[in-house]
């Protein structure tokens, strides 16, 4: 039973009256109403995962007692605790963690659960795994304290390693994004820092770009997490820049530029943008031109880019990637401001692996991040099985082109079942999600019809898929539904879940 | 016609990435640099430059190795092997319960029995760096200040710092006492804070203590607990050389301190935090393996939360979750650890001795405090850094000077033992012994 991780994030930092205040307090009125509602005990017939307990803040404390403990800041014990604990330790309140959260509860499954809650909000790719554990088995025959004569052994990788990861992961990395971009771009090994995950990554360019009460642009609709990994520790703001469907959702630079101007006006100074392509939850790919135009922009304004690039292995779609590595010139004095982050936790499914990397021009981002890293290193022996991995570049190119071929096979299966509903997407060619238009099947066009919409999908019709407004979209009724970890078999009983509730 | 100079502004970076508070700008780097120019190396290059600044633990090394050995599914995954495909997709920042259960287990070992941990309290960290940052960012805000008893471990500095915007105040301790943390400096430390207009989170002790080598007594311990209570503050007990006593019975826990007093328990249990790692006990730093213990429910939720940024990976945990749940393996391995590393300890002290060199008394830990004043030329900071510089240059010994782990008296030095072969050992008492020598003639002529 995989698990996710349940964390929560206080939906803030909206910017503007109408964002900042009003639509959080209806959204969070009629969270308490849907809180109250289905507020009741763990099934007692759901198969218990092999992992402790769902819900991390309700399992700690009990129910009845969470709230008043939790509502006063340090109120449990008499010596305080930082600022940043009382906005963590509430109970999950974005949308995105209550549906995590919900289905754990009630997990589906063909056999054990089948009435259970099906899981399509969770980004992750099960396609291909055989592949790997296939790999694993042929590969990894030798013990570790062998050594397998490469100095690989125990000895090696037992002692203290550069923080910032082993030279030759390094270039395994570089190799592999380098192969990921169809060698349009030849990543340097010596321009990377490895972090623990793609998560620490970006947080950790938060805090060498930017102070704390500083803000980064953000186009909507975008990845829950960045609400959680982006400002808690770093104290920087998401100031959201909104995307329209009739752009497909593409950042637009006069929003930018009005978001940035406001910004401005309120005495917030933004110091970068945050993008993340290809995107999520859209599945879009950005243009070479959209990519050209935000560099300007990033110029103009004297601002840094953080590219998020952790599906660009991951396209289904006949287009073709763009990374912002490819649009820089050798020569070109804008690097400094460019920053990407990848990672192995999307294209090859190893997100318990926990490998991440920054990818910079800057020198001086470099070197602070190298030294950072020490808070968030990778296993050696993790680091090791990588090497051997992403070194065997059959393998690699042969899992990739199955990937590929199996994501798209279950992408065109699952809007298939869309189209039969009526249902419209987005156009995306990446990611393992579709970003679906539900609002045919809101009752009123509005995040209030949405958030009514997300409880009947993920309370009656047992289907759990993340509602954008938890993503920051400005227009109701869109839900990402991850499908990478469907079966042929399961597509069909998702699609009459939302038949049932659409009919009814 | 202006030349194409480029005026636009470079783009900034923050004052994080700009701060010195990583330390490596501190002189003490000339002492690895020249490690790194010049290592020693028994065969091919002997009269090279003997890392003594490096607190790792290599003599219990051939007990792991011999222990993957006889258990490879510890480490690798062959064709069905449980669960490959939860391990791949593994990121619950609970933690593998195995790997959580083990590392209690093995936690209760190392104190003899004497303390129980609940391995729904274990949170993991890649690493006790991360897990020192992780508090810190929980238990205080921007500006508010830690208290560390003085000589501490360097790399506070950094890791309490940097990220964070905790400021710290030093406890300072001296030699009279053998630098034992007292009330009296604890008060002194909180009225320096207080008249510096710094609000004091916490207190941060580092048990056994690097760079003293030498154990807390309980007696501290309870003096210890009874200040953070009436200051209604925290306690942070970083206890990654627990594993490293030279005998079981001289290390006292925090952790035993409460449980013996549960009367008082209440007044205490929400301030106290362990820190524990596999790196210095199991000579596995390369693996990032850390722990906060929190006997705080709100502290232990969020510290959890926080993990995201730093977990550790479930191959790694699998791996370990093996080894440490093979209860009658870790007794043996800790065991034998506490023993090899005693006699090092005896073998350093006498070879010491032998040059005449004091050490404070010490039972634990991968080093020896050692006493150079009488070496020094003045009896100051710039005297002690003046030897330092001949350490590190003529005697080619890489040692940590007193002052970088801000030592309140001048001429004590951190020299590790755990990190080399008895004979690369010798080798350095020799070249001490030789040195001592020579200044002895020198004064004598």
């Amino acid at each position: 039973m995989r698990l996710i991780v349940p964390l929560q994030g206080v939906v803030q930092g909206r910017g503007g009256l109408l964002m900042g205040s009003l639509i959080p307090c209806t959204l969070f009125y009629f969270l308490q109403l849907y809180l109250k509602r289905h507020r009741s005990p763990k099934p007692p017939s759901a198969p218990l995962s092999p992992y402790p307990s769902p819900s991390p803040n309700l399992s700690e404390l009990p129910r009845s007692a969470s709230r008043s403990n939790l509502s006063s800041r340090g109120s449990i014990s008499p010596a305080r605790i930082s600022n940043r604990v009382s906005s963590i330790a509430r109970p999950n309140s974005s949308l995105y963690y209550v549906g995590l959260d919900r289905s754990l509860e009630d997990p589906y499954d063909r056999l054990d659960n089948p009435e259970g809650i099906i899981q399509l909000g969770l980004s992750e790719n099960t396609l291909c795994l055989d592949l790997i554990d296939e790999w694993m088995s042929e590969n990894l025959n030798s013990s570790l304290s062998e050594g397998d004569g490469d100095e690989f052994g125990l000895a090696r990788l037992a002692t203290y390693q550069p923080f910032d990861g082993l030279m030759e992961l390094k270039v395994a990395m570089a190799g592999f994004m380098s192969q990921i971009v169809g060698d349009r771009v030849s990543f340097d090994p010596s321009q990377m820092v490895i972090t623990s995950g793609a998560t620490p990554a970006v947080e950790m360019l938060c805090f060498c770009l930017a102070d704390q009460g500083n803000a980064f642009l953000v186009p909507t609709p975008y990845y829950p997490g960045f609400d959680r990994d982006m400002i808690w520790r770093t104290g920087v703001e998401l100031i959201p820049v909104h995307c329209r469907s009739t752009d497909n959702f593409t950042p637009s630079i006069t929003a930018l530029d009005q978001a940035f101007n406001q910004a401005k006006k309120r005495g917030i100074r933004v110091r970068g943008i945050l993008i993340c392509n290809p995107s999520n939850p859209v599945g879009n790919i950005l243009l070479r031109e959209t990519l050209y135009s935000l560099l300007d922009f990033a110029r103009e304004k004297n601002i840094h880019i953080i590219s998020d690039e952790i599906y660009a292995g991951s396209i289904h779609g006949n287009e073709e990637f763009v990374s912002m590595a490819e649009i820089l010139g050798e020569e070109d004095t804008d690097k400094e401001r460019v920053h990407i982050v990848y990672g192995l936790s999307k294209d090859l499914s190893v997100s318990g692996f926990r490998v991440g990397c920054i990818y910079s021009f800057n020198e001086n981002i470099l070197a602070a991040s190298k030294r950072l890293a020490r808070f968030c290193s990778v296993s050696s022996l993790t680091q090791r099985l990588l090497v051997s991995l992403l070194s065997d570049s059959r393998f690699i190119t042969r899992y990739l082109e199955t990937n590929r071929r199996r994501i798209r096979e279950v992408y065109d299966m699952f809007v298939g079942g869309l189209r039969q509903l009526g249902v419209k997407w987005a156009e995306g060619s990446a990611g393992f999600y579709c970003w679906v238009d539900m609002s045919g099947l809101i009752r009123s066009y509005s995040e209030k019809g949405e958030l009514e919409l997300f409880d009947k999908l993920l309370n009656v019709a047992k289907i759990n898929m993340t509602p954008g407004s938890a993503c920051h979209c400005i227009e109701p009724g869109w839900f990402r539904c991850c499908f990478a970890t469907l079966t042929p078999e399961d597509i069909p009983i998702v699609m009459e879940r939302i038949r049932r509730i659409a009919d009814g | 016609m202006a030349i194409g100079i480029d005026l636009v502004p470079s783009v900034q970076l923050s004052r994080v990435a700009e701060s010195e508070k990583h330390g490596e700008n501190s002189p003490y780097f000339a002492g690895w640099k020249a490690y790194d120019e010049d290592p020693y190396h028994e065969v091919e290059n002997p009269s090279g430059v003997i890392q003594m600044g490096l607190a790792e633990n290599q003599v219990s090394f051939d007990l792991l190795e011999d222990y993957l050995e006889k258990h490879p599914e510890a480490s690798i995954w062959g064709k069905g092997a449980l669960g490959f495909r939860e391990k791949a997709l593994f990121q619950d920042y609970h933690g593998l319960l195995s790997f959580r259960k083990a590392m209690t287990s093995f936690m209760e070992q190392i104190r003899g029995g004497r303390a129980k941990f609940d391995s729904e309290r274990i949170v993991l960290t890649a690493g006790a760096t991360a897990a020192n940052e992780l508090l810190t960012f929980i238990l205080a805000n921007p500006g508010d200040a830690l208290l560390v008893p003085t000589p501490y471990y360097p790399g506070f500095d950094r890791d309490l710092r940097w990220r964070t915007g905790v400021r710290i105040v030093p406890i300072i301790c001296n030699s009279s006492n053998n630098f034992q943390i007292t009330p009296q400096v604890l008060e002194a430390a909180y009225e320096n804070a207080e008249s510096l207009n710094l609000r004091v989170r916490g207190v941060l002790i580092t048990n056994p203590s690097n760079p003293l080598g030498a154990t807390i007594q309980r007696q501290v311990l309870e003096e210890i607990l009874d200040f953070v209570a009436r200051k209604n503050i925290h306690l942070v007990s970083d206890e990654i050389y627990s594993g490293s006593a030279f005998s079981s019975s001289e290390f006292v826990s925090v952790a035993e301190v409460l449980e013996s007093r549960p009367d008082r328990h209440h007044r205490y249990r929400d301030r106290v935090h362990i820190v524990y790692s596999l790196s210095k006990d199991l000579g596995l730093p390369g693996f990032r393996v850390g722990t906060i213990y929190s006997y705080n429910d709100k502290v232990v939720a969020t510290a959890r939360r926080m993990s995201s940024f730093t977990l550790i990976s479930s191959q790694t945990q699998h791996l370990l979750a093996c080894m440490l749940s093979d209860t009658e393996f870790t007794s043996r391995y800790i065991e034998t650890n506490r023993a090899r590393l005693k006699k090092r300890y005896g073998i350093i002290v006498e070879g010491l001795e032998k040059a005449g060199i004091e050490c404070l008394g010490g039972n634990a830990g991968l080093f020896c405090w050692m006493n150079l004043s009488p070496l020094l030329e003045n009896l100051d900071r710039e005297g002690e850094l003046e030897l330092w510089k001949t350490l590190v240059y003529e005697l080619k010994l890489n040692i940590s000077p007193g002052s970088s782990c801000h030592c309140s008296e001048p001429g004590w030095f951190r020299v590790c033992f755990a990190n080399m072969s008895e004979h690369t050992l010798e080798v350095a008492l020799a070249r001490i012994q030789k040195y001592v020598e020579q200044r002895m003639n020198a004064v004598i002529i």
